[in-house]
């Protein structure tokens, strides 16, 4: 077990050095992720305006969507895991099959630190630009240590749900011959389902009692729920809890898949 | 000690007419194929042993050697490779095998060559001494010296080849696989690959089984050779048995001074131009001695060279006895 703790370590290294080459695709969702969250800031604050009952406080909302911008890579289940993709499409898988490493830890770990390594350079810059603005526009930082503890708890596993679910995505790839249709589809049901077009609290009730209950409940709408302080307390530990409860589903479904699909294997080409 | 015993496996693929309407009709119902890519195939290869494996596109040398590697599972018969069962254990067996995909790269594209042996090392847990010792011994023997710090993509496909083999190195394996790895390298580069891979054979009695479409490297590397063709083994011996199958006849060619000489019964002509002629003729009736005294008598020889027939010739003679 220590021991693949150092080749994790090492596959996150070699993620992070091969990112770290792509100056321009930092600058660019930096960029990106500052206008996107200004945007979304601006939109809420012209609905805010008008007299109406809102689930989530303003500064909640908008300290949401900032954080939301700042950490979108480690919660975006489709991302752009190239090697993964076109190691299934081409059959380098081959070579991934030949390594004495058990292939789910493995892609696992790769994707998750494909997404780290990414997330390490934006979201400070985002959060920096965010907290920087004046009061409605910027985000208001959690008040205390133990908000942040358990902000900090939560998007770990939310973290691990993301990449547990989008290790589902690659494992069907072995079953499909292109990536699209799955792109897509697995795209528009995590980004809404998970809050990552308005958070979960203002979805219609009848609606929200399935929905907080579905996987997409334990990725990124629970840690920034936190983050914003609209969940404190006991109502944070829950869903903590609940987001253990996933995440521990989800790697053992990922891990029976992917023994399935190993036996399963026809490498392409050749 | 490679053992395949009794070895099928099918592939089932899907299958469509060209053009838009029965593009469309197989989106809704699909046929497939049955592709035998190997039927009931056995052989065994010694330790130290280093093996060439031939044959045409789709004959089944990739679908073997990835079976060997614990990648694919045969439907049908046994290998095992050092007493595992590679597709069983893969884990375990992996450990003790190098493996490398001539058309494929093990090598991060992005970061220098030296980030991708690291991660090797690290996978295979190679002890720190001995990796230092093994990177030192293949830089010098692949002479890869300053571009191990130079980033894939901006190396050439033989400076790559060299690489991805040293990469597959790193952990000391007992057997090593080669699928095609000479292919699209420059002349410099596969002979610099065929001279690696014969001193590891010799030095360190690697196993090595090696595929490929360059006769050559059949010539310059392995003894024994084995033939696969439709999914079947066709063939297996040595190099020079398997030529004296084809042809026992020899090639002479003859650089000369002079007239061109007549030819002599039982001497075919292959080719004649200016002061150079290249003949054949079959041993048991012109002894070789005869043919160099007929020539030597007729002109001035200023050089000569006898040889059998090209691993090449052989193989496009074998691929045409079987059919293939």
């Amino acid at each position: 077990m220590r021991a693949n703790i150092k080749i994790y370590f090492s596959l996150f290294r070699i993620r992070f050095n091969q990112n770290l080459q792509y100056r321009a695709v930092v600058l660019g969702a930096v960029v990106k992720g500052f206008f996107w969250a200004l945007l979304e800031v601006l939109g809420y604050l012209a609905l805010y305006r008008r007299a109406g009952a809102f689930p989530m406080e303003l500064s909640q909302t908008i300290t949401y969507v900032w954080a939301f911008q700042a950490f979108i890579v480690l919660f975006t289940v489709v991302f752009g895991d190239g090697e993964i993709y076109s190691a299934i499409r081409s059959g380098a898988v081959a070579y991934d099959l030949v390594r004495p490493v058990d292939l789910y830890g493995r892609w696992f770990c790769q994707s998750a630190s494909n997404r780290l390594s990414f997330a390490l350079v934006n979201c400070f810059p985002v959060l920096l630009m965010g907290a920087l603005l004046p009061k409605p526009y910027g985000l208001t930082l959690p008040g205390s240590l133990r908000q942040l503890i358990l902000f900090a708890v939560s998007a770990l596993l939310a973290f691990g749900v993301t990449v547990a679910l989008s290790m589902l995505m690659y494992i069907s790839l072995f079953y499909l011959i292109s990536q699209r249709g799955i792109q897509m589809m697995v795209r528009l049901t995590t980004i809404f389902l998970s809050g990552g077009i308005v958070p979960l609290p203002f979805f219609p009730e009848p609606v929200l009692r399935i929905v907080r209950w579905l996987p997409f409940a334990a990725m990124q709408n629970m840690p920034l729920q936190i983050f914003c302080g609209y969940l404190s307390g006991t109502d944070a530990l829950r869903g903590i809890v609940f987001q253990v409860i996933w995440l521990s589903a989800l790697v053992l479904a990922g891990r029976a898949a992917m023994g399935q699909a190993e036996r399963k294997v026809i490498v392409n080409g050749g | 000690m490679i053992e395949f015993s009794g070895v099928s496996k099918t592939y089932r693929v899907a299958k469509r007419q060209a053009g838009m309407g029965n593009a469309l009709k197989s989106f809704f119902s699909r046929e497939y194929n049955l592709v035998h890519a190997l039927r009931d195939v056995s052989f065994t290869i010694g330790d130290g042993e280093m093996v060439g494996y031939i044959g045409p596109n789709g004959a089944g040398k990739s679908t073997t050697i990835k079976i060997m590697c614990g990648v694919l599972t045969p439907d049908d018969g046994a290998c095992t490779v050092n007493g595992r069962i590679p597709y069983r254990e893969r884990v375990a067996h992996v450990r003790d095998i190098g493996v490398v995909f001539g058309q494929r790269s093990q090598l991060w594209w992005d970061v220098p060559v030296a980030d991708s042996f690291e991660l090797i090392r690290d996978i295979y847990k190679v002890k720190e001494d001995r990796y230092r010792k093994n990177l030192s011994d293949l830089s010098e023997l692949l002479n890869l010296g300053d571009i191990l710090q130079t980033p894939v993509r901006n190396l050439s496909l033989g400076q790559r080849m060299r690489c991805e083999i040293a990469a597959s190195l790193l952990h000391d394996p007992g057997v090593l696989f080669l699928d095609e790895p000479t292919i699209g390298l420059d002349a410099v580069s596969k002979i610099a690959v065929r001279r690696f891979l014969r001193r590891l054979n010799e030095e360190k009695g690697t196993t090595i089984l090696l595929t490929t479409h360059d006769m050559q490297d059949i010539e310059a590397l392995t003894r024994r050779v084995l033939l696969i063709g439709k999914g079947r083994v066709l063939m297996d011996g040595n190099l020079a048995e398997l030529k004296k199958h084809i042809s026992s006849r020899k090639t002479m060619t003859a650089e000369y001074r002079g007239p061109a000489p007549a030819l002599r019964e039982g001497m075919e002509l292959v080719q004649s131009g200016e002061g150079r002629i290249v003949i054949r003729f079959d041993p048991s009736e012109i002894p070789v001695s005869e043919a160099v005294t007929y020539f030597a008598q007729l002109t001035e020889l200023t050089d000569v060279s006898v040889s059998d027939i090209t691993a090449e010739e052989m193989a496009a003679g074998l691929y045409k006895e079987y059919d293939l």
